[in-house]
């Protein structure tokens, strides 16, 4: 024992290893009111985890170049090769599933206000590199889907209207939109120089950005301290001590708390490798158990349910207005996207939690909520007459409550007296 | 506190410029990184333009060229294949190109830059099969035109789309130009190449 004690002061007098497990284990405490939604933040981590040991196995036995024949060649001759990589292709839907209640959780509960601004910026960011690590990474197998996924997704740049890189000038494009797509190509169609760019950027680029933003968040997070179901702020409420009257140490009350939590998750995950890994063509298309071919089209291209909501979106805007309807296509999802970022100075209600807040604020989340479902299952679908009108109406909706019922929703209602202290939720 | 004979706006001043020199050369340093994306001298020449000859081409007959990986359909069209054109436009989805499936100099009445030579991508907009040409008139085809036995979307002699059926759009005319009288260059437009 002494030699273990004295050998951690001699780690601690030259690296902060106590102080840093105080600050961000034993001694940072948060409310004690955590519900059911405050799983999903660890979740997260758990599949994080599972995507970086999945990834890094599955790029010793994949090669870009042969993208679709790796895949096969690990399904069906790698020892465990079908677990590791269905435990990787689910693992990304599940990763977007946990952010997104995530995400449904602070919009809840108010997460994102003042002071935790940052982190909010800080997951939105971890969202978008979220988002382009699955696109890059369905695109890597290289079946029909992840072509055509590719050739839609890449062909959105040429929509872009204005000169915005012009050094770039690859040799024959005429447009801006025209040059960055054979930018990104590396090509002038999809090809094993696409492949092998967007397996670099997986595998490499995009996993560094996560891991460090996944960091930051956490940092932010843990230098304003936990918000919780009553939006109640725990720090004004201290001790003699200093210590949040509502306040517990994260380990080992949270630490307890959250394992039950992962180890459920894992029975749910386990359940969907083995029984449904293919989610019925949701979580892996159908047309992407065969190889890329550019002369044969999917009957309809759709992209993982995950895009859905903004795929919908792209497709709903249909005005000709100044610019293309393609531009403004564009410009709706992204904006669908960016208006996300503001979110903390967008809503402008005086109270944080949903708990406190009035009808209109409840009945207009569980509108959001009801619309980002129906968005995203309509971006799976073949956009045909009444599928489009609905979808438009969404996109109303959808920036309808973030530029109007977020910002004035709050002064046609009565909201109800915030508690002092954190409640049992009763 | 004091100066101790510090020279504060030299100091703000080299400190400037300093961050500026090294501004510009992380801007030049960039360049060699977002170059490399470009397409290499190998997918260069994969995807360099491919010349047709179209010297032998009879009257209402069509060469197959492939470029980047399509085929290139050239049709010399006769002057009753060219008059058919007008007669049909009724039927046609987009008659006179609106959707922006040929470059600028293609956009007119033929779809091409001299009327009897036509140039298409022989790939349906539809699903990517490769129409028929049908040079004589068919049941379907009053004036002949492409038809394709994957879904029965047909086309005109103008690769115009017929309504009510599967293909949303014209077929696309690849940029191209003259590079003299009896050749024709496709994925070069004029003045880019020098015969």
């Amino acid at each position: 024992m002494r030699v273990v004690n004295g050998l951690i002061d001699w780690v601690d007098a030259r690296l902060p290893v106590v102080n840093t497990y105080k600050k961000h284990m034993s001694e940072y405490y948060a409310p004690k009111n955590f519900n059911f939604w405050y799983y999903f933040g660890v979740l997260s981590m758990v599949v994080l985890v599972n995507q970086l040991l999945t990834g890094i196995w599955l790029t010793m036995f994949f090669s870009p170049s042969q993208g679709f024949e790796s895949v096969e060649y690990i399904m069906r001759d790698v020892q465990w090769g079908w677990l590791i990589r269905y435990m990787h292709a689910v693992g990304a839907s599940a990763f977007f599933a946990v952010v997104y209640i995530h995400m449904f959780r602070g919009l809840m509960y108010g997460s994102y206000k003042p002071p935790r601004e940052l982190v909010w910026i800080f997951g939105m960011l971890i969202y978008v590199a979220l988002m382009a690590e699955g696109f890059l990474g369905y695109v890597l197998p290289w079946g029909n889907m992840s072509y055509w996924g590719a050739q839609v997704i890449i062909s959105l740049a040429g929509a872009i209207p204005f000169d915005v890189l012009p050094f770039i000038d690859a040799n024959d494009a005429k447009e801006i939109g025209e040059a960055l797509t054979t930018w990104v190509r590396g090509d002038y169609l999809l090809s094993t120089a696409t492949v092998n760019k967007f397996f670099a950027l997986h595998v490499v680029a995009i996993p560094l950005v996560l891991v460090a933003l996944v960091f930051l968040h956490i940092l932010a997070l843990h230098e304003v301290g936990s918000n919780n179901p009553d939006g109640v702020e725990i720090k004004k409420n201290k001790d003699e001590n200093g210590i949040p009257k509502d306040g517990i140490p994260f380990h080992p009350y949270y630490t307890v708390k959250d394992l039950p939590g992962v180890i459920i998750f894992m029975m749910v995950f386990a359940v969907v490798i083995f029984y449904f890994p293919t989610g019925g063509g949701y979580l892996i298309e159908k047309p992407n158990f065969a190889p890329a071919d550019p002369l044969k089209t999917p009957d309809h291209i759709a992209p993982v349910w995950y895009y859905g909501p903004y795929y919908a979106m792209l497709r709903a805007t249909t005005i000709d207005w100044f610019i293309s309807s393609k531009a403004w296509g564009l410009i709706a999802m992204g904006g669908a996207i960016a208006i996300l970022f503001l979110l903390p100075w967008l809503d402008r209600h005086p109270v944080k939690s949903i708990r406190y807040k009035g009808l209109l604020s409840k009945i207009t989340l569980a509108l959001f909520v009801v619309d980002f479902l129906i968005l995203g299952y309509l971006g799976t679908q073949p956009a045909t007459g009444l599928a489009k009108t609905v979808a438009q109406i969404g996109t109303v909706y959808y920036f309808l409550f973030f530029i109007v019922i977020l910002p004035f929703g709050h002064r046609f209602e009565k909201s109800k007296p915030v508690p002092e202290r954190v409640t049992g939720g009763h | 506190m004091s100066n101790d004979g510090v020279n504060t706006s030299r100091r703000t001043f080299l400190i400037g410029l300093t961050s500026a020199i090294g501004a510009a050369g992380a801007v030049g340093l960039a360049v060699p990184f977002v170059k490399s994306w470009l397409p290499s001298a190998k997918a260069e020449n994969a995807g360099a333009p491919v010349q047709v000859d179209i010297s032998k081409l009879e009257l209402g007959q069509r060469v197959v060229q492939e470029w980047r990986g399509q085929p290139v359909w050239v049709v010399n069209r006769t002057d009753k294949m060219l008059e058919g054109l007008s007669q049909i436009e009724g039927s046609l989805r987009d008659p006179n190109s609106e959707e922006d499936q040929q470059p600028p100099y293609a956009k007119n009445q033929w779809r091409s830059i001299k009327k009897e030579y036509l140039v298409l991508i022989g790939t349906c907009t539809h699903l990517g099969c490769s129409p028929l040409y049908e040079q004589e008139p068919t049941v379907q085809l009053d004036h002949g035109g492409f038809f394709c036995p994957c879904h029965g979307s047909m086309f005109d002699l103008a690769g115009r789309v017929y309504q009510g059926v599967p293909a949303p759009t014209n077929l696309v005319v690849p940029p191209h130009s003259y590079l003299s009288e009896s050749v024709i260059i496709v994925g070069s437009e004029e003045g880019e190449t020098q015969a």
